[in-house]
């Protein structure tokens, strides 16, 4: 069973559950994978010794009667672990050993699953590229010198190359759905509040939701079905029953009805993305898809919201960090204030420091009403663009990205085009809902391409039938070709 | 809209981070662009919306104010860069 690490989650769980192959057998087999995969710096923490243990804890006493039984899982290092250093791709948190479990964390455990290693991510998940990592760029798989897209950027580079069977990302303006859209996998971010955030650090709190990345549509459904659910531990948490995703996930799609927005064909969009779109479009309508246009007219101002909200939210996040109960406290400093000072510049890189400075501008005296009102304002009015739209279908198709995956450097020293990756996947985030990239195609450089499907509020079960049913007619083969064993 | 440099050093002092002399200017054209970027929303009319404070139907639940964790002084202790066997250590604040 050499070709254990090529198979999709399901398939593992399926041969485990058949006593086909062992907990352990697999574990050494990801162990092996990761060994060799240090050229892509997609983890940050290995957790060998603890994953052997367990495999062979479940090998001796298997309880099939879980989601993920015997299952070995990398996780995105934004997810405190308890015992297990949490760095956050900071210096900050370089040394930081959570004393708690994060409750998605904890349920990947209860169901059957272990921790196989922390996965490298943009530094507090501030970053489109993982550039921002203080532990080094992630590279691509797919190509050499390419970035995996951020801030999950570890998670997605390890999925692709075969280095866990699935993982789990946090996407606050896309930093699920752009790096799975860039590696040719498949990510979810859920509706607001599906999945709990106790235990994950906190970047801004009104849109950050975890999610699963995975290599198939399936994948995604039993991951999904694992991860969320309610938790007393997180006020914002949705107290609803649980879904079975992956028992109801099927590829009847007849007569739901799909939208596609006007506003997404943005300005200077390569050709092959256009396509692609049609190509969705094309795929959804044979299925006995109706597809429907229509517009959300607020669109263009997503961005500018974003770049408001999230800044603010993360100078508020991220005022705990002043060296004194955890983390890295500077040397330098002859006072109380001065210490804080120092501590902050040092164990912070600079696209932190810069979304630190606008959030606690855009609060501050004087500026709160022009700049943060305002953006919660428009996000109303964002928010309402969606409400409309849902009372006419059933969910959105768009591109994921604006692109496929760029080199690395192309874009660190310009903010702006960086943010700009993001200007189909924040919508999303900033109304809450839920929002799914599938691999569909490659670009003229054979890099893959992603489309977007968005849904309405705890509308998951919809998309990922959308998905599975795109999924099983566009013939996407990741086709990729391990150049860092070499 | 400009956010020049003394801007730049008054919001630094806010948020408690020293900035490196020598990155103030390049700071501040960062951050001049990333604000003209936003300015875009001030084209919208947003006189009679309310702002979005919370897109979840449901306001923030309350728990009953019991105790439900705790003891744990030395796991927490831990972590800190510096304390002793019972506190957080910090430069001196009262002279």
């Amino acid at each position: 069973m050499s070709e254990i690490t090529k198979k999709s989650l399901t398939e593992t769980v399926d041969l485990i559950k058949k006593k086909e192959i062992k907990s352990e057998e697999v574990t050494n087999a990801y162990i092996n994978n990761v060994k060799k995969g240090k050229k892509l710096n997609s983890f940050i923490t290995e957790s060998f010794d603890n994953a052997l243990s367990k495999s062979k804890i479940f090998d001796a006493k298997p309880n099939y009667e879980t989601l993920l039984p015997g299952v070995p899982l990398a996780v995105k290092d934004l997810f405190c672990t308890n015992g297990v250093r949490t760095t956050a791709g900071s210096k900050m948190l370089e040394n930081f050993i959570p004393a708690y479990e994060s409750t998605i964390t904890t349920k990947l455990w209860s169901e059957g699953a272990f921790l196989l290693g922390k996965l490298n991510c943009d530094e507090y998940a501030m970053g489109s590229s993982n550039e921002t990592s203080f532990f080094g760029n992630v590279i691509n798989p797919v190509k050499e010198n390419t970035v995996p897209g951020g801030s999950s950027g570890g998670s997605a580079s390890a999925l692709a190359a075969d280095l866990t069977p699935a993982t789990i990302g946090t996407d606050t303006g896309g930093s699920i759905r752009q790096p799975a859209s860039f590696t040719g996998t498949v990510g979810l971010k859920p509706t607001y509040g599906l999945c709990s955030r106790w235990g994950i650090v906190a970047f801004a709190s009104s849109l950050d939701q975890a999610g699963p990345m995975t290599k198939t549509v399936s994948d995604c459904a039993l991951m999904l079905e694992a991860m969320s659910g309610f938790d007393p531990k997180d006020s914002t948490s949705i107290d609803r029953k649980k879904e079975n995703y992956s028992k109801k996930l099927t590829k009847n799609i007849k007569g739901l009805k799909i939208g596609i927005p006007k506003e997404y064909r943005v300005e200077g969009m390569p050709n092959e993305i256009e396509e692609l779109w049609e190509k969705g479009k094309k795929i959804l309508k044979e299925e006995g898809a109706e597809i429907i246009d229509i517009s959300l007219p607020h669109t263009e101002y997503a961005l500018p919201t974003y770049y408001i909200v999230a800044p603010a939210e993360a100078s508020s996040n991220l005022a705990r960090y002043d060296g004194v109960k955890y983390g890295f406290r500077s040397s330098k400093g002859s006072n109380l204030i001065e210490m804080y000072e120092n501590t902050r510049s040092e164990g912070f890189g600079d696209e932190v420091k810069r979304r630190i400075l606008i959030g606690t501008y855009v609060l501050s005296s004087g500026y709160y009403d022009a700049y943060y009102i305002k953006a919660q304002k428009v996000r109303q009015l964002i928010k309402r663009d969606f409400d409309n739209v849902f009372t006419k279908v059933d969910a959105i198709l768009t591109p994921s990205t604006p692109s496929a995956a760029f080199k690395i450097g192309e874009k660190k020293d310009d903010p702006i085009s960086m943010y700009l990756n993001d200007i189909f996947t924040v919508p999303a985030n900033l109304a809450g809902i839920p929002a799914v990239s599938v691999p569909v195609g490659h670009d003229k450089n054979n890099l893959p391409l992603g489309l977007q499907l968005i849904g309405k509020p705890l509308g998951e079960q919809t998309l990922l039938n959308l998905a599975f049913s795109m999924e099983s007619k566009s013939n996407f083969k990741q086709d990729i070709i391990k150049w860092w064993e070499k | 809209m400009s956010i020049d440099k003394d801007k730049i050093k008054h919001t630094a002092k806010l948020a408690r981070i020293s900035i490196d002399k020598n990155k103030i200017e390049s700071l501040s054209k960062d951050l001049s662009n990333i604000f003209n970027f936003i300015e875009k929303l001030s084209k919208i009319n947003t006189d009679k919306v309310n702002p979005l404070t919370s897109i979840l139907d449901h306001s923030l639940r309350t728990r009953e104010d019991k105790v439900t964790d705790g003891g744990i002084r030395d796991k927490i202790l831990e972590n800190s860069p510096n304390k002793n066997e019972e506190f957080f250590i910090v430069p001196k604040v009262i002279e």
